[in-house]
């Protein structure tokens, strides 16, 4: 009777999924594939990860799909008194900050979530911000995070060669790339991935922040 | 990405069983849900079984239940947080009902508040041990969605829970179409119910089909599914099995 013949409840599932980012001198590409799965099911097919939290700055999550959630919500009502205190949108960097801090306040029961926040910051400029499920954080030129993100990272390296950011002068990250170029590399990356990544799959979501607006791209992608 | 802190947490909370008043593993079950949409509205299935483990306990346990005038309810997983997640909707919508102000929540609010509840429940390290499917219409949009215990959620044109996942929903995603008729859902579902009662095996032959549209719900009486146990196969079950008995 004594014997425990069943596993412990968790509180935490891991629902997968791979979300990359990459900043250019004017834009941002933010994209995340839409497959959410539990162990080897596929629970659907077509769920967006990507979340628009200001006008110039969204958020793509993967994790736990319950804590990501909460930490939308958080994070957009958190947004939404910032609007009535000071009758603007939030910038990028300062989301970015607002993130870490949400983050770690969950320090000793986490948000299984794992971030790329994408946008542009105050001049204009394409920025990419990096997370860990507690809320550390680092401004970056590129990054990915996620289930397929052991795969994806050493490509992204290799085209996009970003300077050391211990030199000094600091330089800037962002790519070189065009618009174009960074969103083909986009696709090549997720098509790769998908090949090997059982939890990502499905769709790839594609979202281009720029000055005048946003612009949405969907991608048919593997189904096994 | 290891299941991280949770581990140090639980040993700490729940070293010991004894006393304990959270749900540590379920006592009565109930097995898959289906549901779909259909071109004037939502379809779900659900046996009227109840495991209490591997023991057939209940017979007719109704795991359908219409919620307010646009939603409709189907719950697999410990009976009784079901019978207590069912209070807490009727005084939801009995608080909402006595507003008068000719409002009242649809599907999509149903089902957020049932989202909100299941998450904040396993914050507590006290989940209600169940799969939610909800669906509904309302001012013509038809919505089918679902939360599991640990309040994972979301939306599609199918749903299935538990051995349904597995069984149900690659028979859903073949077949499924944006307009089936409600008797070609029927037979879908009833498709689906078939091979669940072959393979799963707390599934049992009585079952209910309901159906919400912009008319409202209607729950059908128990019925059985037509099984054929006539295969050859099956007369001699341990023929070719030397040493069994």
């Amino acid at each position: 009777m004594g014997i425990k013949q069943q596993a412990n409840w968790s509180p935490y599932d891991n629902n997968g999924g791979t979300c990359v980012a990459i900043a250019g001198v004017d834009y941002c590409v933010i994209a995340a594939d839409t497959r959410m799965s539990t162990g080897y099911n596929i629970l659907t097919r077509d769920y967006s990860k990507i979340c628009k939290l200001a006008d110039k700055c969204l958020m793509a999550s993967s994790g736990f799909q319950a804590d990501v959630k909460a930490l939308q919500k958080v994070l957009s009502a958190r947004h939404l008194i910032y609007q009535h205190q000071h009758n603007k949108q939030m910038s990028c960097p300062a989301m970015a900050q607002l993130l870490s801090n949400t983050l770690y306040y969950k320090r000793f029961f986490p948000y299984y979530a794992f971030n790329v926040l994408g946008g542009l910051d105050n001049e204009g400029k394409g920025c990419v911000f990096t997370y860990d499920a507690v809320g550390s954080y680092e401004r970056v030129g590129y990054s990915t995070q996620g289930s397929g993100s052991t795969l994806i990272m050493p490509v992204l390296d290799n085209k996009l060669k970003s300077p050391s950011p211990l030199l000094l002068p600091a330089k800037d990250a962002v790519t070189p790339l065009s618009e174009s170029e960074a969103v083909d590399l986009v696709k090549d990356v997720f098509a790769s991935a998908v090949e090997r990544d059982i939890y990502s799959g499905d769709k790839l979501e594609i979202v281009v922040v720029k000055a005048d607006g946003i612009r949405r791209e969907y991608l048919e992608m593997r189904k096994d | 990405m290891n299941s991280i802190d949770a581990t140090i947490a639980e040993k700490g909370l729940m070293s010991s069983e004894m006393g304990s008043e959270r749900t540590l593993y379920p006592y009565v079950t109930g097995t898959s849900v289906i549901g779909i949409k259909y071109k004037d509205g939502i379809l779900m299935a659900a046996d009227m079984g109840g495991s209490y483990g591997s023991t057939l306990r209940y017979k007719s346990v109704e795991r359908l239940k219409p919620i307010g005038k646009h939603s409709l309810i189907g719950a697999s997983g410990e009976i009784s947080d079901f019978q207590e997640i069912l209070r807490y909707l009727d005084e939801l919508i009995l608080y909402d009902n006595m507003w008068d102000d000719g409002n009242s929540l649809g599907p999509k609010e149903v089902h957020n508040y049932l989202t909100r509840v299941m998450y904040n429940r396993r914050n507590k390290f006290n989940p209600l041990w169940n799969s939610l499917v909800l669906g509904g219409v309302k001012n013509g949009q038809k919505y089918l969605g679902t939360v599991s215990m640990i309040g994972v959620h979301f939306e599609d044109n199918h749903i299935a829970t538990g051995f349904g996942n597995h069984l149900a929903r690659p028979i859903l995603r073949k077949e499924w179409h944006e307009n089936l008729s409600f008797e070609d859902g029927v037979k879908l579902l009833e498709k689906c119910m078939r091979v669940l009662l072959y393979r799963d095996r707390s599934a049992v032959n009585k079952l209910q089909i309901a159906k919400i549209t912009e008319e409202g719900v209607t729950i059908s009486q128990p019925y059985s599914l037509k099984t054929f146990w006539g295969f050859s196969a099956f007369q001699n079950p341990t023929k070719g099995a030397e040493g069994s008995w």
